[in-house]
């Protein structure tokens, strides 16, 4: 378990100190969803109308920005390799990392989506329900990037490969997350939908670690 | 006749072997070519010429007869993959690394066949090319599994780390390609219901459904035979690099 | 250190091991025997599988033949190989002290506490201060520091002279020193020579 921390509290520590690297994100978040106004004309009604998408979106594509440094550096240093040798299993370096992603790079965008609910004109409620299927999506997209991000390490060109791996894996995330906030099929589907992704979230974040950790173990020389 | 000393090897055993595998299963790529191409004959001229036209949608329905087995393909050649995925690291089979290998080019075409033949199709039944019906869109999304994992076996210089890191990510996709269906289903309002394999029998008549299924047996065989034969050119690609690796080392052996 | 070890002698073994990468073989029929309390020095031109050598006896690579056998090891007292490579793993952004506690977190096996660790590496004044502001040969010293926080009886040391001055070179020689009085292993690669009595000699050819 002080592994677990150690690994947790390096991570978030570098994260904080990284010259602005949270700031980066959330920026790129905002900005995603603010240029969308500009591609489908300033309509209100249109706009609020697909905002629960855009809004995910801007999610997926600021998490994916944040893969490259969860295995890459520490390949990079030889840290990755010493890991091999710790006393806590690879398995549990990878979830603590899988944590730390969550809490450095999916936390400060939810925080940020306020932001971006005033400028795509969404009601209360919506934002309410988009916050929560944030909350409750997000953990499946770390999980699942943290596979990318695994399985791609060993390799020469892992930064462009590993969003091209996890998007089509990503879909059912986005579908339920969208499906949570958006009240076309009823209050019923979008209550389906919300337990629907809690249900994938739990279920990615509890499997990816072992799987992230066979890809690492077995992908390094 | 020779005496022969080596211990008596299980099939299992010297399937393993690489050079033993090409050995074994050489002279089965021929006949399995010829099933393949006689069965294609059977089921191209019972398609095209020997079956009538449907009721509803005339003489289209015959694309059905390439796009029925191939979206069947797309599903088989997965399943392969995530078998031969578990022999790479349960079993350490040799032969389960080049299985998989081979398969992953073959079924992103099948998959991308099952697509094109399906748009073909729907454009004079449902007046487009492209619907985001629940099946096509999740073919979709199998397609792009499929790249995924062909430009992933490309990422890696040496084949055998890739393989077990090809394999973790094959069973990743086994693992999520139900729940990416059910999504998509969920998500998706036009969609028609399964016609052929139903709990009360098929609805085709027979006309339709005869070559439907010498095509399907056709197009399975196709792929039994493309895979035999890739897995061969695999297993020499692999003896080609070793002995390219000595050369430049200098080693004479 | 553990119980176990005063009931059957820890010793370091090969048999018959082969290394390499891939299916390139770079060196076999392996035949290692290192007891507790001394160590063996690498020898052998570039390319001959030094480094491949000390990542197979860590676990990191797996052995093309053969097998590595460390005796008298309880499993129980946690992993028993602390590997030192080319690249120190330290990383910008945290100080020494983070560094090290990060290392002993996860490693286990508290041996040494942090502070003591970077006085006796020399690292004492610069404990406080960011990774990336140490020197080639300071960042050496403190990837070294990581040995002694974590005790573990094998040391695997890939070239750990590299960018050390001379007393730098003192200082690794009297750590590997204590480190071998107190009953522990030590396997190095080096062309440098090593000023540890008693430390064993053993070669690999070129192209084997």
């Amino acid at each position: 378990m002080s592994g677990f921390l150690s690994v947790l509290s390096r991570e978030i520590r570098l994260s904080l100190r990284g010259g602005g690297e949270i700031l980066t994100l959330v920026l790129f978040f905002v900005i995603v969803g603010a240029v969308v106004p500009f591609a489908v004309g300033p309509d209100k009604a249109l706009l609020a109308r697909i905002a629960p998408g855009i809004v995910w979106i801007a999610a997926f594509l600021a998490m994916l920005l944040g893969l490259e440094k969860l295995f890459g550096p520490d390949r990079a240093d030889g840290t990755l390799a010493l890991y091999r040798l710790a006393d806590i299993p690879l398995s549990a370096v990878v979830a603590a990392k899988v944590m730390a992603h969550w809490l450095t790079a999916a936390l400060p965008l939810i925080l940020a989506s306020p932001a971006l609910a005033l400028l795509l004109a969404m009601d209360g409620e919506t934002f309410w329900r988009t916050v929560l299927s944030l909350l409750l999506g997000t953990p499946a997209l770390a999980g699942f990037g943290a596979i990318g991000a695994a399985v791609t390490v060993a390799t020469r060109r892992g930064s462009l490969l590993a969003p091209i791996l996890i998007a089509p894996l990503s879909v059912p995330v986005l579908i339920f997350g969208v499906g949570a906030i958006s009240a076309s099929g009823g209050p019923d589907q979008a209550q389906a939908a919300a337990l629907l992704l809690a249900a994938l979230s739990l279920m990615v974040v509890v499997l990816s670690p072992f799987a992230a950790a066979l890809a690492i173990d077995w992908g390094e020389d | 006749m020779t005496i022969d000393t080596t211990p008596k090897m299980s099939w299992w055993n010297r399937l393993s072997h690489p050079g033993q595998f090409v050995v074994q299963t050489r002279p089965l790529v021929l006949p399995l070519a010829v099933l393949t191409g006689v069965l294609f004959v059977i089921g191209l001229w019972y398609g095209l010429f020997s079956s009538p036209p449907e009721k509803y949608m005339g003489d289209t329905v015959r694309i059905m007869y390439v796009h029925v087995p191939t979206a069947w393909l797309s599903q088989f050649v997965y399943a392969t993959m995530a078998v031969s995925a578990l022999g790479t690291l349960v079993w350490r089979h040799p032969m389960a690394d080049v299985s998989m290998k081979a398969a992953a080019p073959l079924g992103a075409t099948f998959t991308a066949m099952a697509l094109f033949t399906g748009s073909l199709w729907g454009r004079p039944t449902w007046g487009t090319f492209w619907e985001w019906d629940g099946r096509m869109t999740s073919t979709l999304v199998l397609l792009f599994i499929y790249l995924g994992i062909v430009a992933l076996w490309r990422a890696f210089d040496d084949q055998l780390r890739a393989a077990r890191v090809v394999a973790v990510f094959t069973l990743v996709g086994a693992v999520n390609i139900p729940i990416i269906k059910f999504s998509v289903d969920w998500w998706s309002t036009l969609h028609q219901p399964a016609s052929v394999f139903r709990a009360d029998g098929p609805t085709m008549p027979g006309e339709i459904l005869t070559p439907l299924f010498v095509m399907f047996f056709a197009f399975t065989f196709l792929f039994i035979t493309l895979q035999l034969a890739a897995m061969h050119t695999e297993v020499r690609r692999r003896r080609i690099t070793t002995l390219e690796r000595r050369a430049a080392r200098g080693d004479a052996r | 250190m553990t119980e176990g070890q005063v009931h059957s002698p820890l010793c370091l073994r090969t048999f018959a091991l082969g290394v390499g990468r891939g299916d390139t073989v770079l060196a076999r029929d392996i035949a290692l025997s290192v007891p507790a309390g001394s160590g063996l020095l690498l020898r052998g031109p570039n390319g001959a599988g030094k480094s491949t050598l000390l990542l197979t006896l860590a676990g990191l690579l797996e052995p093309l033949e053969g097998s590595v056998v460390l005796e008298g090891h309880d499993e129980d007292f946690g992993p028993a190989f602390h590997h030192c490579g080319h690249r120190n793993a330290i990383r910008p952004r945290l100080t020494a002290v983070e560094t090290l506690e990060f290392w002993c977190g996860i490693n286990g096996n508290a041996a040494m506490p942090v502070a003591e660790a970077l006085d006796r590496v020399g690292l004492g004044r610069q404990a406080k201060l960011d990774a990336a502001y140490l020197s080639a040969g300071q960042q050496r010293r403190l990837a070294l520091a990581r040995l002694l926080v974590s005790a573990r009886p094998v040391w695997l040391l890939d070239e750990p002279t590299s960018a050390l001055d001379t007393e730098g070179q003192k200082l690794l020689a009297g750590l590997i020193g204590d480190h071998l009085a107190a009953g522990g292993i030590a396997v190095i690669a080096s062309h440098d020579a090593i000023a540890v009595g008693g430390l064993g000699v053993f070669t690999l050819e070129a192209g084997a």
